[in-house]
């Protein structure tokens, strides 16, 4: 088979991503207005503000930590200001992206204040624009990608259309030894058995349900169930009753492929192929965990019309649903609506997905970069200290 | 071929499996409208007269339930008839409950 090529960022590490941002990242909330005084400064580049980075501690510290890091190693970023308000935690982070050997820099707000900081880390952002908007794209082939998937705001046309195309993608994606990442735990509960069989290995089905037993395990101990969370209005509206529904139609997502190994979250995958990764089922959630593990680019099904995006990867999206497709059409990257009519079948829609899959490799926007859909929402696993 | 499109494009409502026993309303079914459904894993054509209104994305009964029955869609159970469920009615949060939460 050959392998369909793209014009990508291959970086020091020869990870390859297919956007080129400056990220300047705060390491805690205390910094997000000194990360969005230097996006102001410099243009060019772009600001991730978020909400911790304190008093964290434990499992979830180390998931924050993991959380920044990938965030600033994955490939779609050239280079890297990263802002907190004392060194140490700011250098634990700083170190692990300097590990992707791509310029990397710190700033710290106690004993110099926010103006001073702002300066000095504006002037590293200019350095680090400048220098990004001379690389270069070069050839790469589609087995260098990592793709994330995840569907939202799902109704009956996802299970029956959208979630089958997405797997169709997908199954050619492994077949080109690409790499793929899905997960929505809470979101495969009533497909978790049929799930657990579509492990490469029963060492990995077990592996994942374990990691879907602790979870159920904990909604379980909180005395209480996901009905109005899971399924949710949204989905209540567009037909979808039960959570068994939704998750089988969620899985449609993988198409007929079995995944290699299960992750934490945010954690990269070690091998090429399909993996499944312990996410919310939050859209925001869960992309950005997809991101911080090194996916450069995600697939994004909706049934009612979930309009997320995020700030470093590209978000296509793409519906089954006529109705969505007619009245969110500026969010829709793959009208798909044509399959409910039988226009499009479905090995059609695989192709239309596939080749906008590599347009948007080769740079061409999203419709949630251009309408300015950046949501990154790091996963908080419990209260902080 | 021309003949199948024909039949496949009438089709008011798609089954995924066989086995299932609700179909998924891809148009706006009206109650009292006999309309034509797609299996989609056999390609066979069925005909259902609907008992309600059935908005596109919801599900129409293929079958009579009791209360209890496991409501079957991609082969699978995806929950159980809390209430009797004649051929032909809307299938919803009002007949239809997770049998996980």
């Amino acid at each position: 088979m050959k392998i369909p090529r793209f014009m990508g960022y291959r970086r020091g590490n020869g990870k390859v991503g297919v956007r080129n941002h400056v990220v300047i990242l705060p390491l805690d909330d205390l910094s997000n207005a000194a990360c969005e005084a230097v996006a102001n400064n410099i243009k060019g580049c772009l600001a991730l503000p978020h909400h911790y980075g304190r008093l964290q501690f434990g499992e979830d510290l180390e998931l924050f930590f993991r959380t920044l890091i990938g965030t600033g190693s994955n490939p779609n970023v050239a280079a890297c200001v990263v802002i907190g308000i004392e060194p140490e935690w700011t250098n634990i982070v700083v170190e692990g992206i300097a590990k992707t050997g791509k310029p990397v820099a710190d700033f710290h707000i106690e004993r110099h204040g926010i103006l001073k900081t702002v300066e000095a880390a504006s002037r590293k952002a200019r350095e680090y624009v400048l220098y990004s908007s001379e690389l270069q794209r070069e050839p790469c082939t589609v087995d260098e990608l990592t793709v994330s998937i995840k569907c939202g705001e799902s109704d009956t046309t996802s299970g029956l259309a959208a979630n089958p195309a997405v797997g169709k993608v997908v199954d050619r994606l492994v077949s080109l030894n690409a790499t793929v990442m899905f997960g929505e735990t809470s979101e495969v509960t009533g497909a978790e058995l049929l799930l657990k069989d579509r492990a490469a290995t029963p060492e990995v089905g077990e592996a994942f349900h374990k990691m879907w037993s602790s979870y159920n395990d904990f909604i379980l101990g909180q005395g209480v169930d996901l009905i109005g969370s899971q399924p949710t209005k949204g989905n209540i509206a567009g037909g979808l009753t039960t959570i068994e529904e939704k998750a089988l139609g969620n899985i449609q997502k993988i198409g007929t492929s079995r995944y290699v190994g299960v992750l934490e979250p945010a954690e990269a995958p070690t091998g090429k192929g399909l993996w499944f990764m312990d996410t919310s089922s939050a859209a925001a959630e869960a992309v950005t965990l997809w991101a911080a593990a090194g996916a450069v680019i995600h697939l994004f099904p909706t049934g009612q019309g979930n309009i997320v995006g995020n700030p470093i990867v590209p978000v296509i999206k793409l519906t089954a649903n006529p109705a969505t497709a007619s009245t969110m059409s500026e969010h829709i990257d793959v009208d798909l609506s044509g399959m409910l009519r039988r226009e499009i079948d479905l090995e059609t829609a695989g192709d239309m997905l596939m080749e906008m899959l590599l347009r948007v490799a080769n740079g061409r926007f999203t419709s949630a970069e251009v309408l300015g859909q950046r949501e990154f929402v790091i996963t908080k696993l419990y209260r902080s200290a | 071929m021309e003949g199948e499109r024909t039949v496949a494009n009438s089709a008011k409502f798609c089954v995924h499996h066989k086995n299932d026993t609700v179909g998924v309303a891809v148009s706006e079914i009206l109650a009292g409208e006999t309309v034509e459904g797609w299996v989609m894993d056999s390609s066979d054509t069925l005909k259902i007269t609907a008992r309600a209104n059935i908005p596109l994305g919801h599900k129409i009964a293929l079958a009579d339930f009791a209360k209890g029955d496991q409501v079957i869609k991609y082969n699978e159970p995806i929950g159980f008839a809390v209430s009797e469920i004649k051929i032909g009615e809307h299938v919803h949060i009002h007949n239809l409950r997770s049998a996980r939460w």
